[in-house]
């Protein structure tokens, strides 16, 4: 018999605190298998932020520290420049890293840092119970945009793949969903990519899921999954943004 | 060894890279930047890491991120600066990561102005950031002990997993003084097996973190760190006194007001005023033990900062039933730091008036803020 499908080894056989039908649990698990692909479990180094990612020490298992709100790339960077041998990563939501952390991530970028993140976007804040996100759609309700995204009032939803596509550090910028098994295919491929461009010593990179919230969102699983194809890809195109071939050192 | 005369600045630099720090994060600011202007030539030479990051903010938790690697890491700063770094000190001190923070103090609130100034006590030693926690805290008054504190932070930050914090000011930062280029005695250190390293050899994973969910859990976490805190205050004490032994009154001073004070006190003793001085070399620890002692013959004491009054409460709360409190306070802007005279007399004023000690109550007697 063939073994086609098994628990990723860098993830601990915990049960997860993630809502039924939340995207963080998939996207976590592309990220272990990233780990296992390349047997980084023993050289890896999670950086933990705060949002509903900030259990990572529970599910993988590998050296964790937990970051201040928004600071994960600082930490990243502490750690890597200490470990510039061991692989350094951090899974960031949307607040974390667009709002409050985003001179932290966008001089990180810069200063083409050899780290991995992964970008939660799922459109709002998930763990403090659904507050209005950058990422937040135009016309979109949460609990503190109860009538709607107004960009007079708010200002537009952010690209953030797009903007660090620009910085010369950047080896690595993507933006994948998970809501159907042919874009959850290209996800996978991306996050192995950015973790073998850390490898390789490229410099930063970047992957962006758009995910669910399905409790925030007040939406099943599966209308979730629909909002994400239908709302969300729309205005976040999907996409490689940047590519770099050839490390700026060598 | 010879002496050799250095900036302050540039001895805290040196402390640390003879200290072993190879890694330093930091943002520009006055008066302190011949700290990173130095390493960012000597550290790259050691294969050691400079990093000049976007902000306070991102630098602290630079340091985090390296302290929890296992290096000894520092940022240094002054005072607006050092109010970004406070979240994470707070994450640092929560998860007990060990660093060295520097604040080579300016006069504040807000921008306020670049010159020497103390106001910066209590957000050092009362905490700063949010929550139960305490940075050890060490307070120099030259730019050999700038040199040496320094040094020796890295190895209180070690030994109790915190983060250590040392208190100067603009004065002492831009001095320039003979430098002896000697570090202290070595300290036995515990291993860093908690450190991130990756799992190596597979070993169990290493997890730092402040965030405690379970029931009890983070109670638990608090008793332990107070648990250390109380192994601090019994290790890490350190102070300087004068002539406290006969002494009427006691003038009580740290870092910069110490050094004036130093004159001060010569001059009344020259004048026949018995007057003794402390100095608080470790702000938190704070020196109380000394202060009680010596309150049981001494009955008079002169809190002199450059300030509006803040260690003046450490003092009161730490003397005996019947002591008398008194205090002068420069809250420093340029061209008000006080002069040897000024405080001389204050020296005065204070001693002659020596009310019976019945009547005394403690504290709130001769205030005066220039
Ligand atoms: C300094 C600070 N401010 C605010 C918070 C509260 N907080 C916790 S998580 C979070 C936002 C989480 O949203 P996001 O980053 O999008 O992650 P998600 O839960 O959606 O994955 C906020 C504001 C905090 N922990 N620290
Ligand atoms: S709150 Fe939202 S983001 Fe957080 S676990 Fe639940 S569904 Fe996922
Ligand atoms: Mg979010």
């Amino acid at each position: 018999m063939k073994l086609v499908f098994d628990h990723p080894k860098s993830l601990k056989d915990t049960p997860s605190h993630f809502c039924p039908g939340c995207h963080h649990g998939l996207i976590q698990r592309l990220v272990a298998e990233a780990i296992d692909h390349y047997e980084l479990q023993d050289t890896c180094i999670g950086v933990a932020s705060v949002g509903c990612s900030v259990f990572m020490y529970n599910y993988f298992d590998v050296d964790v520290v937990e970051a201040p709100h928004g600071r994960a790339p600082a930490v990243a960077t502490g750690v890597k420049r200490v470990h510039p041998d061991k692989i350094v990563f951090s899974i960031q939501g949307d607040g974390d890293l667009a709002a409050i952390g985003t001179a932290e991530i966008i001089h990180t970028a810069n200063r083409g840092e050899n780290i991995t993140i992964i970008f939660v976007n799922n459109t709002t804040y998930g763990m403090t119970g659904g507050q209005m996100a950058p990422t937040t759609l135009l016309g979109q309700v949460t609990t503190t945009s109860p009538y709607g995204r107004d960009f007079q009032q708010d200002g537009y939803p952010i690209r953030m793949a797009e903007m660090l596509a620009t910085l010369e550090g950047s080896a690595y910028v993507a933006r994948v969903a998970v809501d159907k098994p042919a874009n959850l295919m290209k996800a996978k491929k991306s996050i192995r990519e950015a973790f073998r461009m850390q490898k390789e010593g490229m410099g930063f990179s970047f992957v962006e899921v758009l995910s669910s919230c399905p409790t925030d969102w007040k939406m099943s699983p599966g209308d979730a999954c629909k909002r994400v194809e239908e709302e969300m890809i729309p205005y976040f195109p999907l996409g490689v943004y940047k590519e770099r071939e050839i490390a700026d050192h060598l | 060894m010879k002496r050799k005369l250095v900036k302050g600045n540039e001895a805290v630099a040196m402390g640390a890279m003879d200290a072993g720090c190879k890694y330093y994060f930091g943002y520009p600011i006055t008066p302190q930047n011949e700290i990173p202007e130095y390493l960012s030539q000597e550290l790259p030479k050691i294969g050691g890491v400079f990093l000049q990051a976007e902000s306070e903010i991102a630098a602290i938790n630079m340091v985090l991120g390296a302290g929890a690697s296992g290096v000894r890491a520092m940022t240094s700063s002054s005072s607006p600066g050092i109010s970004l770094k406070q979240e994470g000190i707070s994450y640092m001190a929560g998860s007990e990561v060990p660093g060295v923070i520097v604040n080579i103090s300016r006069s504040s609130p807000g921008l306020g102005g670049i010159s020497a100034s103390q106001g910066d006590y209590w957000q050092a030693v009362k905490g700063g950031g949010h929550g139960d926690y305490h940075v050890i805290v060490l307070a120099p008054d030259s730019v050999q002990e700038l040199y040496a504190l320094t040094a020796r932070a890295f190895d209180y930050a070690d030994i109790y997993r915190n983060p250590v914090m040392v208190l100067g000011d603009a004065v002492l930062g831009q001095m320039k003084e003979p430098l002896l280029r000697e570090l202290p005695p070595p300290m036995e250190l515990p291993p860093k097996d908690w450190a991130l390293t990756g799992r190596k050899g597979g070993r169990p994973q290493n997890v730092i973190k402040s965030l405690y969910l379970d029931d009890g859990e983070l109670e638990k976490h608090i008793w332990k760190l107070v648990e250390k805190y109380e192994r601090v205050k019994k290790e890490t004490v350190l102070y300087e006194t004068k002539e406290i032994e006969d002494a009427d009154l006691i003038l009580v001073a740290f870092g910069t007001a110490a050094r004036i004070c130093k004159t001060s006190q010569k001059m009344a003793r020259d004048l026949g005023l018995r007057v003794g001085l402390i100095r608080p070399i470790s702000l938190y620890p704070f020196p109380e033990e000394v202060l009680r002692s010596t309150s049981e013959t001494t009955k008079k004491y002169l809190v002199v900062e450059l300030n509006a009054g803040q260690m003046l409460e450490d003092v009161r709360l730490a003397v005996g039933p019947g002591a008398e409190v008194s205090f002068h306070g420069r809250p420093c802007g340029a061209g008000s730091l006080p002069k040897p005279n000024e405080i001389l007399e204050k020296i005065k004023s204070v001693y002659g008036s020596f009310p019976k000690p019945t009547d005394m109550e403690r504290g709130n007697s001769h205030e005066t803020r220039v």
